[in-house]
């Protein structure tokens, strides 16, 4: 039997892997596809290219198909999120000089996201200039995260502190040059600014936001109605390739496969340390983060609602869009736990029933009602402690309006 | 009144390609035409040249670098993206396919805008070409360089004259189906492996 062509865009980071595994380890091809990886440059490169069809899906931050849906970028055609890719992997990366000053102010090497803002606030209030932090993308967790932590911590964005945009290759290098201070990245570009610019970890995604997606499956949502069988084998192999990323006895052979010039193009030894969970954090400190990027346990590839809505109410906290109920709503249904759903139950995988959960309430790993016995998520939220009950958005964005 | 020139910004690392492009623009009698090579400098010459027309090729890292740019700058009307009008899939199909991205000052009318875009599009297929052309060109250099060495081999250890020796190069390759090249590649590396230490 031939092989059913597919051609997905992908940017060279750690999350990109379960594609990877999906075509190298064959899993991919068990479902009968044919999947074609095209490294790409940009972010805005994989959205026009995903949105005239060049693509038939993209990893994607996970807020760019809602922006699509939503009509924000260019070319903006409705999109989808089927499946996520895993959660975790950011971490904030900063300066050597700037480390210095936040562990002057009190900041500890734990990458604990409360007291490394704190000290962080201390060092704003002292600086004599405005510090500069580098994101991937506007329309992106990091963005909105970074943002998050800085305002829980006490320090405004663009008000307090400047955020650019830059590439993740271009991020430790600018930072070694010293034209930024900072930068919030996925891996592997976090330790390499460590072992290349003598730079620091900061915090990690893990603490700012505890089991929040980061990459996502993006496809145009007409394409995903009319190829739904398609869709299906890639959220089968997609599932089979976190599986086995999930396991730690195969990431030496995962770190050697992404190390490639067709992937990352990077040493393997710069790699392993975010599949392990165990980060070079710099200064010589090593920290063990369990949950730092998490390919499979805890329903990492499930596409909740409730993550999609929370993104929508950064995108309207920042000013992107205004919020509108008929909004919310398109935002939410970008995500689509339904499709991911009936791809994998009858396979017997046990997935969450529910499809929006309220973040914040999961102290630890909880076990919830799946489509066969349990499910184990969590733990969930954000460092601050604040809830988010996507129900009630709008006293959300009430509450973070009074904050600014 | 006379429309106004537009002025145009072209963004490329590659500095032939930009030139070309811009040679392009002021041969159609386009007299704003602006040269960057690296979108770090971006923020001050929106400021300066308040272009209409923002050109950028896709293989550009810096693209969403640029696109930040463009949400934060207050000092132009906020471009978008050419991409926007979906009324004309067939011109961004054929910019796409060609390596071509333009951010284009809301409100412009498309007739002023798809000639520039047009002829960037064409100098970026026509430069593609060139490169295309001297790779060729090098290789067949490289061929011919090889092909003289077995033949110098040959010359030297068969005692044949050179059109023999070509004759030979030419029928052992048509008996193994392969290339002259090839053939008198193997017959280099053999003779560099069996042949006297220098």
């Amino acid at each position: 039997m031939s092989l059913i062509p597919l051609s997905a865009g992908f940017l060279p980071l750690l999350d990109s892997v379960l594609l990877v595994l999906a075509r190298e380890k064959g899993f991919a091809a068990a479902e009968g596809l044919d999947l074609l990886l095209v490294k790409e440059t940009s972010w805005a490169n994989i959205r026009d290219r995903a949105a005239l069809g060049h693509f038939d899906f993209a990893q994607m931050l996970a807020p760019m198909p809602i922006a699509a849906t939503l009509g924000l970028t260019p070319l903006a055609v409705p999109m989808i999120t089927p499946m996520i890719l895993g959660l975790g992997n950011n971490g904030v990366t900063v300066s050597a000089g700037l480390w210095k000053r936040m562990a002057d102010a009190g900041a500890p090497a734990t990458l604990e996201a409360g007291p490394v803002g704190a000290a962080l606030k201390r060092v704003v209030q002292a600086s004599g200039r405005k510090l500069r932090f580098g994101v991937v993308h506007q329309t992106s967790s990091h963005n909105y995260e970074l943002r998050y932590w800085l305002m829980a911590s006490g320090i405004a964005p663009d008000r307090d502190i400047e955020i650019v945009v830059l590439p993740p290759p271009l991020l430790p290098e600018a930072l070694g040059s010293n034209g930024i201070d900072g930068y919030c990245v996925g891996e592997p570009w976090n330790t390499v600014g460590v072992k290349n610019a003598g730079a620091h970890i900061a915090t990690v995604k893990a603490s700012i936001w505890r089991s929040s997606p980061d990459k996502v499956i993006g496809m145009r949502a007409h394409w995903a109605e009319a190829n739904s069988e398609i869709v299906a084998g890639l959220i089968r192999a997609v599932h089979h390739a976190a599986r086995w990323c999930g396991e730690s006895a195969n990431h030496a052979e995962i770190a050697q496969i992404m190390s490639s010039p067709h992937y990352l193009g990077l040493p393997a030894d710069l790699i392993l340390p975010a599949l392990d969970g165990r980060l070079d954090i710099g200064g010589g400190v090593a920290a063990s983060v369990p949950d730092h990027f998490v390919p499979y346990e805890r329903a990492a590839n499930f596409p909740w609602t409730s993550h999609a809505m929370w993104f929508y109410s950064q995108m309207v906290r920042w000013g992107e869009v205004v919020h509108t109920p008929e909004r919310a709503r398109a935002a939410a249904m970008t995500f689509r736990p339904d499709v991911y759903r009936s791809a994998l139950a009858p396979q017997g995988v046990p997935i969450p029933v529910s499809d929006s959960k309220v973040e914040g309430l999961l102290a630890g790993p909880t076990e919830v009602a799946a489509t066969r016995g349990t499910a184990v998520i969590g733990p969930d939220g954000f460092f601050d402690g604040q809830v988010f009950d996507p129900a009630r958005i709008e006293s959300y964005l009430e509450a973070q309006k009074a904050q600014q | 009144m006379p429309k106004r020139d537009l002025s145009i910004l072209i963004i490329d690392e590659n500095r032939s390609r930009a030139s070309i492009i811009e040679e392009g623009l002021r041969e159609a009698g386009h007299q704003r035409v602006l040269v960057i090579h690296d979108v770090s400098d971006v923020a001050r010459t929106l400021q300066a040249a308040m272009p209409d027309v923002v050109v950028i090729d896709l293989e550009n890292p810096k693209r969403d670098t640029l696109e930040h740019f463009f949400s934060l700058s207050r000092a132009i009307q906020r471009p978008i993206a050419m991409f926007v009008d979906h009324s004309d899939e067939a011109t961004i199909e054929k910019a796409v396919e060609a390596g071509v991205s333009a951010y284009v000052v809301d409100g412009l009318k498309k007739e002023r805008v798809k000639p520039i875009l047009d002829m960037a599009v064409s100098r970026f297929n026509a430069f593609a070409r060139l490169t295309r052309e001297l790779e060729q060109a090098k290789s067949e250099l490289e061929d011919r360089k090889i092909i003289d060495q077995a033949k110098a081999i040959l010359l030297r250890t068969r005692r044949l004259a050179e059109a023999d020796a070509y004759a030979l190069l030419r029928k052992t390759a048509m008996n193994q189906n392969r290339r002259i090249v090839e053939i008198a590649q193997s017959l280099v590396t053999a003779d560099s492996l069996l042949g006297p230490e220098e």
